[in-house]
């Protein structure tokens, strides 16, 4: 085998394609964060029990409706970004003018409520979904054994970060959004429906997290408890990248799962302390975070 | 002439001692309670929680209702999985509102702070879900009675066939706590014991999501076998991720805790042909399908976890105790129990030690494959039946204080 300074190199290049898979799907769900706050200045703390909502809504879709895994994947970041939508349009933009700290509050408790609803009807342990047909089995490279799923995890998250932050940051209308969120009154006065951008731009970043859960639907398991336990290290890593930044978020997603899968390796002990290791770090020198501007 | 008169006199002592026993036959308060504390909306809510809950309920009605004429009260809480909740709350269940016995008990962190009270207070602990041996050995007391499993006998009934059978390099994927580090120290001794060695292991933080780290390290270190120490979520993410990465071709995963609503959240095809150690399974016999079917009634259709038909069985047996002893007093209802053999729909050739391990029947099983269910339900193949003094610790082994100063 292949050994440098006594490390296993495919050993290290195992665990860095690892990473990298766990960082394109991080960049995914801390890419909804990003968007819902850098455009709507909301802290939606209710990001992960979307994110479950979108593993539960594949596993039902399966279950009482034949559709499969393929149907999902387009059909559920819809239902669950329509959801977000109501949940904006009824809960989240009568407090929307309050203090930060209200959509905090407010989206916490939605995901309290989310898990608890899903823990009382299908139980604490989870379901089973299974990988797709067209996605079983695996390439063996010569330093490890990749599953496609995994592969395609990396191709789908990958596609889906870099439209997104072409059609916000490249395009007409991702220049109303900007504008309509910079100065609301401004863009009403140019004949733009600004409430309309924020409902819309709200369902698609919780589209996002129901995309998110979809794709990791075959491969985690189905739980109620799945959302919190991922949201945390995906709210470190849209701090670590810069509150509000979209590239700072799909970049910092990445490099951290390739942090955490090197630390995997190294002291697997410390591997869910690391990101927020770094999150400390960064607070003490760039507390705007990586990509973030100064306020 | 002499040998009537002397048998005279013993009857007339034993009418009188009789006499006497019936009228102290008596309960603390007019009423036998029972506390049932259990994880009820956590991660291990699944294997006992409400379920437990009805466990109990349904061995309180099929006993009547009623022990020595006075009625039988079932109260509940959630410990959270936190030690401090959950002796906080049968703190207040002994000492204000005379809860004379609790079981339930999963988080073996919970338990272990749990039974300290419960000790304190002379009462009764039917531990139905914990794994940790600690209650019936370095941490054992007069009140414990640890009923469903433990680390020990998984380890004897999953560990040592396989180390016996040949496959002697173990790897280990073990949950970072507490209950992780037992399981894997008990292993790792099995596997020694038997001529095996262990190759490597990592040590997971609790919660995580993604294996895949893991396994190709496991997959790296050349083990025959890779153990899975933990359960729950982190059981059921490791196996997939395994199957995924196409561990379970070229090694076996042995899941050393599996409880059925986890072998029911892994897709066939994953978990198809693992081997594994319970204490109960329901679809056995006549005895356990009926059990089930009632159960299942109360339950929202689920089939009941280990745990569950343990708590059912461990209050059943508490409740005949009382009935025998003619009191709730526990030294006297804990005597009885473990005078009484442990038979039922659950415990099979059963009986409950000195040192409080109820010792009965393990059941060594296989995940059926997809194509040879007959329902969703229809889990396991049971391969072998390990008799309950080869499957736990023995007594002499356990150095359990006061159950050995006994002898």
């Amino acid at each position: 085998m292949a050994e440098f300074l006594g490390i296993n190199l495919f050993g290290l290049f195992g665990q860095l394609l690892v990473g990298l898979i766990n960082g394109s799907f991080y960049a995914l769900l801390a890419l909804g964060l990003a968007i819902i706050f850098g455009l709507l200045k909301i802290i939606n703390f209710s990001q992960g029990a979307l994110y479950m909502l979108g593993a539960f809504a594949a596993w039902m879709a399966l279950e009482y409706l034949q559709l499969n895994y393929w149907y999902a994947l387009f059909l559920v970041p819809i239902v669950v970004g329509i959801f977000g939508i109501l949940l904006e349009r009824f809960l989240i933009r009568p407090i929307a003018n309050e203090d930060h700290l209200y959509s905090l509050l407010l989206t916490f408790g939605i995901a309290l409520i989310l898990q608890g609803l899903f823990t009382d009807w299908y139980g604490s342990s989870g379901l089973p979904y299974a990988i797709p047909e067209e996605l079983k089995g695996g390439t063996r490279l010569p330093f490890m054994y990749l599953p496609n799923y995994r592969a395609w995890i990396i191709v789908c998250s990958l596609a889906v970060c870099a439209l997104t932050w072409f059609m916000i940051e490249k395009t007409k209308l991702g220049a109303y959004l900007r504008a309509g969120t910079e100065n609301p009154q401004l863009m009403q006065a140019f004949g733009i429906n600004v409430p309309l951008i924020v409902t819309l731009t709200y369902g698609f970043g919780v589209g996002l997290a129901g995309l998110a859960g979809v794709l990791a639907a075959p491969v985690y398991s189905v739980s109620p408890e799945m959302g919190s336990s991922i949201l945390i290290v995906v709210f470190a890593i849209v701090v670590i990248g810069g509150m509000g930044s979209i590239g700072g978020a799909i970049l910092t997603g990445l490099a951290m799962g390739i942090v955490e899968g090197l630390t995997k390796y190294f002291y697997p002990e410390a591997s869910n302390t690391v990101i927020f290791l770094v999150m400390v770090l960064v607070l003490l020198t760039k507390p705007a975070g990586l990509f973030g501007k100064e306020a | 002439m002499k040998k009537i008169q002397k048998t005279l006199l013993t009857t007339a002592l034993a009418t009188a001692m009789t006499m006497s026993a019936t009228a102290q036959a008596s309960l603390s308060d007019d009423k036998v309670k029972i506390g049932v504390l259990a994880d009820m909306g956590g991660v291990y809510a699944d294997v006992c929680g409400p379920g437990c809950v009805e466990a109990v309920k349904m061995a309180v009605e099929d006993f009547g209702g009623k022990v020595l004429g006075k009625p039988i009260e079932v109260v509940s809480a959630d410990d959270q999985n936190k030690p401090d909740i959950g002796s906080v709350k049968v703190r207040e269940w002994v000492e204000k509102d005379q809860v004379d016995v609790v079981t339930g008990l999963v988080s073996s962190a919970v338990t272990g702070a749990v039974t300290k009270v419960l000790t304190a207070n002379e009462k009764i602990a039917l531990i139905s879900t914990s794994a940790s041996h600690a209650f019936t050995t370095k941490a054992c007391s007069p009140f414990n009675a640890h009923w469903t499993y433990d680390v020990v006998s998984l380890a004897n009934g999953t560990v040592k066939p396989m180390v016996q059978s040949g496959k002697k390099k173990w790897f280990f994927i073990t949950a970072d706590y507490a209950f992780g580090h037992a399981l894997e120290k008990v292993a790792t001794g099995v596997i020694k014991e038997n001529g095996g060695e262990v190759v490597g292991g990592v040590r997971a933080p609790l919660g995580t999501s993604d294996f895949s780290s893991y396994v190709l390290q496991a997959q790296s270190s050349g083990a025959d076998v890779v153990a899975l120490a933990n359960a729950g979520a982190d059981m059921v993410n490791s196996l997939k991720t395994a199957a995924e990465f196409g561990l379970t071709e070229m090694a076996d995963v042995a899941g050393l805790l599996v409880f059925t609503p986890s072998a029911l959240a892994l897709d066939p095809d994953v978990s198809a042909g693992m081997k594994l150690t319970t204490g109960f399974y329901w679809n056995m016999d006549d005895q356990t399908r009926e059990w089930t079917k009632r159960f299942q009634k109360r339950n929202g259709g689920k089939i009941p976890a280990m745990g569950q038909a343990g708590a059912y069985s461990a209050t059943m047996h508490y409740l005949k105790a009382v009935k025998e002893a003619g009191t709730d007093e526990s030294k006297a209802v804990m005597a009885q129990m473990k005078s009484m053999p442990v038979e039922d729909f659950f415990s099979r050739n059963g009986y409950l030690r000195k040192d409080g391990r109820m010792v009965h029947d393990m059941l060594q099983v296989k995940i059926k494959p997809a194509s040879e269910r007959q329902t969703v339900q229809d889990l396991y193949t049971i391969e072998k039946v390990i008799a309950g003094d080869d499957a736990f610790l023995p007594l002499e082994k356990g150095g359990c204080g006061f159950a050995l100063s006994q002898k």
